[in-house]
């Protein structure tokens, strides 16, 4: 085996980020929010908000579960058939009623959580998706998803992009530095 | 001696608030302006330093407070 100093293997990484040869380059986080869950939707706008405060592109692209996140406050039932407007019911849209992956207890588990979150100051999921949005985070549905469940263009919040299909989704993760799927 | 331009309160803000609210005065901030950030987030120690190397700004000074906050003060690039 080649023995390099930390110089040469500085020099080399330098080179190939220039080159962008086997590295992402664009300063840019993309994250798949495939879960609706109240514990993943949460660390999700944090950490897209926090990259855009940081002047990163950020985008989020929502499918399955996370695309219930962008469902209107007031919405309540959506879909064409009995199917999907089972689904509307289990999964009610909007991070404000949002379930947790665990110690969920009925709904006691996030309103503690919310609790706690009011009491130590941090920002509550639906305020951080407006913080989001304020930021420039590009928030993205899933045109599949969105035919699947029923969902419709009006059943979602404003301020989202066009949705996009999944060739596009991997383009916007192609370039970015980080792409996380959660 | 280089003048403060202007004072960001995020005392009492948590985590992502006083990055966020940095980072909207920064918008409205011109290139070489000095901000001052104050934060009760001990989370700020680190997340500080760390949003300026990705934003590229440069934090000039970091503090501790006698009351147990933080002051920092940020360059815009």
């Amino acid at each position: 085996m080649t023995e390099r100093s930390t110089d040469e293997l500085t020099q080399l990484l330098d080179q190939a980020t220039r080159t962008g040869d086997g590295l992402n380059t664009e300063n840019k986080i993309t994250i798949i929010a495939w879960g609706g869950d109240l514990d993943r939707i949460w660390p999700t706008l944090i950490l897209s908000t926090t990259a855009a405060a940081s002047g990163m592109e950020a985008s989020v692209f929502f499918t399955f579960w996370g695309l219930f996140t962008l469902v209107k406050p007031g919405v309540r039932i959506t879909g064409d058939n009995w199917m999907q407007k089972m689904l509307s019911v289990m999964n009610p849209g909007n991070p404000s009623k949002a379930k947790l992956s665990r110690y969920h207890f009925a709904g006691a588990g996030p309103g503690m959580m919310k609790k706690l979150a009011k009491d130590y100051k941090t920002p509550l999921p639906s305020e951080l998706l407006e913080m989001a949005q304020d930021m420039g985070v590009r928030l993205i549905p899933c045109q599949m998803t969105m035919d699947l469940l029923g969902l419709k263009r009006d059943d979602l919040i404003d301020g989202l992009e066009e949705p996009i299909g999944a060739a596009t989704a991997l383009l916007e993760m192609k370039n970015a530095a980080i792409q996380l799927f959660i | 001696m280089d003048v403060i331009t202007r004072t960001v309160d995020a005392r009492g803000q948590s985590c992502p608030g006083p990055l966020v609210t940095l980072a909207k005065a920064l918008k409205e901030s011109a290139r070489g302006d000095l901000l001052e950030l104050l934060a009760t987030d001990p989370g700020s120690r680190s997340d500080v330093p760390s949003w300026a190397t990705i934003s590229g700004n440069q934090l000039l000074e970091s503090d501790e407070l006698e009351d147990g906050s933080f002051r920092y003060v940020v360059r815009k690039a």
